[in-house]
């Protein structure tokens, strides 16, 4: 069984994917000056050219792109290709209404299924495997990137997306998929399922790549007991791609970056400046090989660590590891990215108060999400009739903004709690 | 004409409906009706008060979140089938009643029951047709 997907990249001694970084670099900051006027604008502004970018040493002299950036320039502004040569977007929450829109061109969605692939050979995946996909398919990268891995390393490709549970058992068991690639808690839920039908025995899974929300490692353990299955880590983000920046292997003690195709720093989160491995910081990838969506230093808002200590994997790419908070008030419910903003900007537009709470639980490994809302004069009526459809209105506006159902709480004006003088926005239960 | 119906949001949680019947019973307010509708979540009390504006005032200072409402009270012979004749006279109008609930006031063998209707105007045209009287706030000794 082969181990690695490109194992002359994957195993390539260090000093040589440094070189490949360089060169990668050098020629993509030309590319991005070239193609990019937004984030060539931020370099004149800070008075760095592409000739001072010689190396990966260098990086640190280039101005970093945050979410803000990708709003300001939203839609094109970031777009480093000729439209006739992209092929497709993905996209994710912004921290307000608009969204982040990411582009592709069939180069960039092929280093990016490469990417995948060595996910799932490094979680054991042949040829002769059946690989369950289910992830949400459609803007969602989640998806779209298993399913291009799966058809790389020559899986028979199952793309059922998220939901309709019964239809996933269903061909899990008469098609005795192997591999399984869907969010952390969507598996435990399947698992669960599993093990209330009785299904354990007509399963055929070995393995699951799971990804695109934080799990803990007794979450870990509870989904391999309850399916027979070892269960991989897989960490990415649309900005950058989707799955398969980073993924985990057989030793599971982090997940290698891609190193080929981006090249991670972490920096202090307040400071910015760059810090030595093995420090706890903030997470800034640069994409060296992306044609359509060039992003330069990144800020991911993950917190992590990073280590190049020796793998017994072989794999010679760096290790991120789970990351362990975010640098700012995002959050990661059932997978999508929630940020509270965005709950105020369809409060104040549906009329009510942006005095909110959030509360966030894990339940049976799945994610509750609750929004407390303060009820005001406006909104209030005589009838029930009308302060239900104004509360129904509000839940579809959410899930509109959001992506993911909410359950909206109306609670008394001055309920919500306020520590301090200030409001406390959001309360994450979940213990990760 | 109508009278001053006061509704409060009550948040779904013990104790809420004791505070406000208590801060009114403190100044003197005297409840002559209230109807409780509620949700899983929330609900909300109507209520009529021999003085809305006092009340409302009260409440609001209190925090709480109240709209007004005119409302019709209707007299109702106190026998069997007086209820069942009045809503007989809105259905075969077309009137529909959006909620309904009675005072405490009874008296000469009659009842008042509080209406909330979808059209005002022809209510009181209806029921005068039909001899069925409507009371004011000052016959119901209400501010």
């Amino acid at each position: 069984m082969p181990k690695y997907y490109q194992p002359e990249i994957e195993t390539m001694p260090y000093d040589e994917l440094r070189a490949l970084q360089n060169e990668r670099l050098v020629k993509q900051v030309r590319h991005v000056w070239d193609n990019v006027p937004y984030y060539r604008k931020k370099m004149e502004e800070k008075g760095v050219t592409p000739e001072d970018i010689q190396s990966v040493d260098d990086l640190y002299k280039l101005p970093f792109l945050c979410k803000d950036d990708l709003r300001e320039a939203y839609p094109y502004g970031l777009k480093g290709a000729p439209l006739s040569d992209c092929v497709r977007i993905h996209s994710t929450s912004g921290t307000t209404g608009k969204r982040v829109v990411a582009f592709y061109t069939q180069h960039d969605i092929d280093l990016w299924d490469d990417c995948c692939a060595r996910a799932l050979v490094a979680a054991g995946a042949t040829k002769e495997d059946i690989c369950h996909i289910a992830y949400g398919f459609g803007l969602f990268t989640g998806g779209a990137g298993l399913n291009g891995g799966s058809h790389k390393v020559g899986c028979l490709t199952l793309p059922m997306s998220s939901g309709n549970t019964d239809r996933q058992l269903q061909f899990m068991t008469d098609l005795g998929s192997t591999i399984l690639c869907c969010t952390p808690s969507y598996a435990a839920y399947l698992a669960e399922s599993i093990h209330e039908q009785g299904l354990r025995d007509q399963i055929k899974l070995k393995a699951g790549i799971f990804g695109a929300e934080a799990w803990s490692e007794d979450m870990r353990h509870d989904i391999e007991n309850k399916l027979g299955i070892k269960a991989y880590d897989i960490y990415g983000l649309t900005e950058t791609s989707g799955p398969g920046v980073a993924f985990e292997c057989s030793e599971q003690t982090g997940m290698h970056i891609n190193e080929d195709h981006f090249i991670a720093e972490i920096i202090d989160p307040d400071t910015g400046e760059v810090l030595p491995e093995g420090s706890k910081g903030e997470l800034v990838f640069t994409a060296i090989t992306k044609e359509a969506f060039p992003l330069l230093r990144y800020r991911t808002r993950d917190i992590c660590i990073l280590s190049r200590k020796k793998c017994t994997c072989g794999r010679t790419h760096i290790k991120m590891s789970k990351p362990m908070g975010r640098s700012d008030d995002m959050l990661i419910i059932r997978g999508i990215n929630v940020f509270p903003s965005q709950i105020e900007t369809v409060l104040l537009q549906q009329g009510y108060p942006a005095n909110y709470q959030i509360i966030v639980d894990r339940v049976n490994n799945s994610d509750t999400f609750e929004v407390m809302v303060e009820m005001n004069p406006e909104m209030f009526s005589d009838s029930l009739a009308k302060i239900a459809s104004a509360e129904k209105k509000l839940v579809e506006a959410l899930k509109a903004m959001l992506g993911i159902a909410a359950k909206v709480k109306l609670v008394a004006p001055k309920t919500i709690t306020r520590s301090e003088g200030k409001a406390v926005r959001v309360i994450d239960r979940r213990k990760i | 004409m109508s009278i001053h119906q006061i509704s409060v949001f009550l948040e779904n949680r013990t104790g809420q409906l004791s505070e406000i019947t208590r801060l009114l019973a403190e100044n003197h307010i005297d409840i002559r009706a209230i109807s409780i509708a509620e949700t899983a979540d929330y609900g909300l009390a109507r209520m009529i008060v021999d003085d809305a504006p006092k009340a409302s005032n009260i409440l609001l200072q209190h925090g709480d979140i109240l709209s007004m409402t005119p409302v019709w009270a209707v007299e109702v012979p106190d026998r069997p089938a007086g209820l069942a004749d009045l809503l007989a006279v809105l259905a075969e109008s077309h009137i529909d009643v959006e909620y309904m609930y009675s005072l405490f006031t009874h008296r000469d063998g009659y009842a008042y029951m509080v209406l909330r209707v979808s059209e005002e105007e022809k209510l009181a045209t209806t029921l005068s047709a039909h001899g069925i009287k409507i009371v004011s706030a000052d016959e119901l000794g209400l501010k």
